[in-house]
């Protein structure tokens, strides 16, 4: 497989749009010939991710590296920040506003269901500076 | 189960799909509106029932690979919603039953769901 690298902008904003990268990256992949099973991998974090950055991160960006064996994908805000990464990693936790409640979300699945569709979730945040939030999932 | 019937079931009026819609198969649904939960727990159930009428319900019925989406208690979708579905080649119905009863009568008429061994 050639190496693709991938940038995508997310609008912290405009809850409308939020889902565009996670949905090219699905079509892209499909066409690089990935199997199923990766695809949906990769489109349920992804998802996950690129909501996060939109409701929590108030809009960020999304780079994505596929290559030969893995594809990693990494995104960036600079929101707030989280206080207690192992806190928010535990299922049910959620700081969401009403705004994101109302739109289906703020559950506190996300970031638990990213560990469990990816091969290794690394997250680094400095409060008040932002987040980083890097996937990585095998390819093989 | 058929669309076909399945649209009968729910007294649902067809919005959009792809043509011959009507014939498409589905083997098992899942309700909720709560869209963390659909990604968490969702396991290929062709249907998504919801009350809930945003773009992220069809974004996150792309994520799944759900094809067909039946938005319940009469909840009408917005044109940006009907578009997203098209472009995707969604099948959207919509009834005016709440989702309670229209899970309740499809499961009754046969249509199962995820986990019934627990
Ligand atoms: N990019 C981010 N910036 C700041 N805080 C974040 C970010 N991502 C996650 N968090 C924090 O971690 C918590 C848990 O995130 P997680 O995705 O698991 O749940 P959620 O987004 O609140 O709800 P769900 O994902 O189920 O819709 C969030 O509520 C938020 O407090
Ligand atoms: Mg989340």
């Amino acid at each position: 497989m050639p190496n693709v690298k991938l940038h995508y902008d997310i609008d912290g904003n405009d809850f409308t749009v939020a889902g565009q990268a996670s949905s090219n990256l699905k079509k892209v992949l499909k066409q690089l010939g990935v199997s199923t099973e990766v695809i949906r991998k990769a489109a349920i974090s992804m998802y996950e991710g690129e909501i996060n950055t939109v409701i929590h991160g108030k809009g960020g960006a999304a780079d994505v590296e596929i290559s030969t064996d893995k594809l990693i994908i990494t995104f960036t805000d600079h929101g707030p920040g989280i206080k207690d990464i192992s806190q928010a990693m535990q299922e049910g936790f959620s700081t969401a506003t009403d705004e994101a409640r109302e739109l289906g979300f703020g559950a506190g699945m996300g970031l638990p269901n990213m560990k469990k569709y990816s091969d290794a979730l690394n997250i680094s945040s400095v409060l008040g500076e932002g987040t980083t939030v890097e996937i990585i999932i095998h390819l093989t | 189960m058929k669309l076909q019937e399945l649209q009968t079931i729910l007294h649902a009026t067809f919005v959009t799909g792809p043509d011959g819609w009507e014939e498409t198969e589905v083997k098992a649904a899942c309700g909720s509106d709560l869209m963390s939960d659909v990604l968490a727990f969702v396991k290929d159930q062709g249907i998504l029932l919801t009350g809930l009428v945003n773009p992220q319900v069809i974004r996150t019925a792309e994520m799944m690979d759900i094809k067909v989406i039946v938005f319940v208690r009469g909840k009408v979708p917005g044109e940006e919603v009907i578009e997203l579905a098209k472009d995707l080649d969604m099948v959207i119905l919509r009834t005016e039953n709440p989702l309670y009863v229209a899970c309740g009568k499809l499961y009754k008429e046969g249509l199962p769901g995820s986990r019934e061994d627990i």
